[in-house]
């Protein structure tokens, strides 16, 4: 008799920890302890918290375990499969505390990945055990088309893309297009860096994608659809082809679905490296064969999309909701979250916080409870400095903001967005210029070159922010950076350039006194820049043990061992950092400025 | 040829198909490479000018025209990857393999690149080889995938 279901997690992240292994050996323990028939193993999706990974959960009373190696596995078969006994040092943050006393994920509010980490995505059946194509069912057997829009509409769903257009308003644009045959595509280019909610929902819940495509079919009168997912997710790709093809063998794909009238079917496109190609001109552009390069709209895809065809795109997590918002109506959807920003939305936390990872939370909740409450905080001894949230087009906020609620509104207010979900938290040891810098380098890089402003323009911003950072900074170089991101923001065609200026634009609002320092004082404050800090000895903690001496490698790190303290010759110093590594008594500083 | 002509047979003459296959004709290719003849091999199945795949050839950055490694290694190098010391593996894997980016070590093994975010940032730093993702990348987990890769062939 089965009493215990072990599920391990199988998202990329804990695969590349090492869950694989992890579950082989969990088999062997348990045929070896003859408990085969009474523990079953079930791989999942990401379960959220990646850095522990690999983690597993044991139902039915939910021991969650962290950092598992195949090592571990025998004593859990030992002591908690065989006499009941949890083992604790594998467990949450070393305790045993119910998962619902976890802020973690007590604060959480599961919608797009309430599948995720629960079902075996290669096996419909478990989907639709729970919950799945219920949706679908209801929609093809019990509504009409546009009862099916009036339904979106009504939920206030907007798209989870980036730019956050109303789904329901997009949907009856694409019904009331002319012309066919007509498309929908499901946008699975998930490229901003730090983003990585599509990924899980596609490795984790396939099936969820599939049914969402297939309802948005039905209501705007589409016979085929793609997913464009990009080529950096294999996993992704292989467990979709092996949604899609169930899907059809059961009739939830192809003609006749659910044996009503309506017929639709599903092809994956795969992408080929080029960030653009989330930009969804640039998508159409790909599917077709083509350089993928944004267009001028309108008109829009709705209206003219593939091959000239109405086209409908909408973004994995986006088409993740629909399932949710049809089978239970669209006033439940609709209760959670703020007036103008409906639902949850899925965050991926990164950065200088202690619970990394994805988690899913009611739209309008403030930023401070997303990062301090859910993300746990900065670790200890850390000072929260800012949060960049909306990936490389994203914003800068400084601490003083964190109460902001994170909807759409209130975030372009404060010059960030919400785009993708990217949320990086940055303590005081980051540099906010070379934060800027960093980003500004990674749209420069990704700039497709169609649009003059954004080709040059970013170029030209990276090159006055290289300036800065390298103490070439002059005081022309503000304003200089204000008109440029002006004319990029009005010049381009597309999201990407409209938004690339936005990390340099937030940080120069809300910390520009750092940006002065670098260029009137030549200091970097948060001693990150090589040009603009020096190193020095500390007199009083330097025990002239002369490590420093040994490991550098220009010989600026001089002295006598075993008597006054070492210095540091500021000419031969090139700032690599190998003194402060190899001092055990931490007796070398970094000070912003340069010496004298 | 015979491999390549099997390859195209499995696609429908259709311009959407483009990218899927030059993604196969790579993935079969021994040195992880598209040539000249297999664009034109192209072209002539979709009935596309040459010019046009090789525009798409070039736009993409997985595409290669020129010859690669049997494995290639992308190295991350997103913001967090770069946080949690993607650099110096970078540096390390240069040291162990011998060479910079954009280059294939003398005996053709692997060819070594930076990649876009990978969506992995969890298990920061990420590279992936082929289609296998390693994470949490340190200085012996370099050297045991590299091994277990040499070991392989």
């Amino acid at each position: 008799m089965r009493r215990l279901d072990v599920l391990v997690c199988s998202g990329t992240a804990c695969v590349s920890s090492g869950s694989t292994e992890v579950k082989e050996s969990l088999a062997r323990a348990l045929a070896d302890s003859d408990l085969s028939s009474e523990v079953r193993i079930l791989e999942t999706g990401c379960m959220g918290p990646c850095e522990l990974g690999p983690v597993m959960m044991v139902y039915p009373e939910g021991t969650f375990y962290v950092k598992v190696s195949p090592d571990d596995v025998q004593e859990i078969v030992q002591e908690h499969f065989l006499k009941g006994r949890p083992v604790r040092r594998l467990l949450w943050e070393g305790a045993a505390p119910a998962l619902k006393e976890v802020p973690f994920f007590s604060r959480q509010h599961k919608l797009v990945l309430a599948n995720c980490g629960f079902i075996d995505p290669e096996r419909i059946e478990e989907y639709i055990a729970r919950g799945g194509y219920e949706a679908l069912a209801r929609a093809v057997g019990e509504l009409s088309p546009e009862e099916v829009i009036s339904e979106v509409d009504a939920s206030g769903l907007r798209g989870r893309g980036g730019a956050g257009f109303p789904t329901g308003k997009k949907w009856a644009l694409m019904r009331k297009a002319q012309g066919s045959p007509r498309y929908i595509v499901c946008n699975a280019d998930e490229g901003d860096p730090g983003a990585f909610m599509d990924r899980a929902v596609l490795e984790g819940d396939p099936h969820a994608i599939i049914e969402g495509m297939a309802i948005a079919a039905y209501a705007v009168g589409a016979e085929r659809g793609y997913v464009y997912v990009r080529a950096e997710y294999p996993l992704a790709i292989s467990r979709l082809e092996e949604a899609v093809g169930q899907a059809r063998r059961m009739g939830l794909l192809g003609d006749n679905i659910l044996e009503s009238d309506f017929s639709f079917d599903i092809e994956l496109r795969m992408g080929a490296g080029a960030f653009v190609c989330g930009e969804e001109t640039a998508l159409i552009a790909s599917i077709e064969g083509q350089r993928g390069e944004p267009r001028p709209r309108p008109p829009f895809p709705t209206e003219s999309g593939l091959w000239g065809c109405p086209t409908m795109i909408n973004n994995v997590e986006t088409v993740a909701c629909i399932r949710h918002i049809v089978a239970a109506g669209a006033s439940k959807f609709a209760a959670v979250g703020t007036e103008t920003s409906k639902g949850t939305k899925v965050f991926a936390l990164a950065g200088q916080i202690r619970n990394t990872g994805l988690v899913e939370v009611p739209m309008g909740i403030s930023l401070r409870e997303l990062v301090m409450e859910v993300g746990g905080g900065v670790p200890e001894g850390r000072k929260l400095k800012a949060v960049q949230i909306g990936g490389p087009s994203g914003g800068c906020l400084p601490e003083e903001l964190l109460d902001v609620p994170v909807d759409y509104e209130s975030l372009g207010e404060h010059g960030a967005i919400m785009g993708s979900g990217g949320v990086i938290v940055l303590d005081d040891t980051a540099c906010m210029v070379n934060v800027a810098r960093f980003f500004l380098e990674f749209t420069a890089d990704e700039s497709c070159g169609k649009c003059v402003p954004c080709r040059v323009g970013t170029t030209t911003m990276l090159d006055i922010l290289n300036g800065i950072v390298s103490g070439r900074g002059t005081e022309a170089d503000i304003p200089r950076l204000e008109e440029l991101a002006e004319t990029i923001k009005m010049g381009s065609l597309c999201g990407l350039g409209q938004t690339a200026p936005n990390p340099v634009l937030s940080t120069l609002r809300y910390f520009g006194d750092e940006y002065r320092a670098h260029i009137e004082d030549k200091a970097c404050p948060a001693a990150v820049c090589p040009d603009l800090v020096y190193y020095t000895v500390l007199a009083d903690l330097c025990r002239a043990c002369d490590r420093c001496r040994q490991v550098c490698p220009t010989g600026a790190a001089q002295g006598t061992p075993g008597t006054s303290p070492y210095h540091i010759e500021d000419e031969l110093c090139i700032r690599c950092g190998a003194c402060v590594e190899a001092c055990p008594f931490d007796a070398v500083a970094v000070r912003p400025g340069r010496k004298g | 040829m015979a491999g390549k002509l099997d390859i195209l047979a499995r696609h429908p003459r259709s311009e959407d198909r483009l990218l899927a296959i030059l993604h196969d004709l790579q993935e079969a290719s021994p040195d992880n490479a598209l040539t000249k003849d297999d664009l034109t091999l192209v072209a002539d199945h979709l009935g596309l000018p040459l010019s046009r795949v090789h525009d798409a050839v070039t736009f993409y950055s997985m595409f290669s025209l020129r010859p690669r490694g049997r494995h290639v290694i992308r190295v991350c190098d997103s913001p967090h990857c770069h946080l949690e010391g993607a650099w110096s593996v970078l540096e390390e894997l240069k040291r162990r393999l011998g060479i910079g980016e954009g280059e294939t070590t003398g005996d053709g093994m692997f060819t070594l690149e930076l990649s876009s975010c990978l969506g992995v940032c969890g298990v920061a730093p990420v590279m992936m080889v082929d289609d296998e993702m390693v994470g949490k990348l340190t200085p012996d987990k370099l050297q045991q995938v590299i091994d277990r890769y040499r070991e392989g062939q």
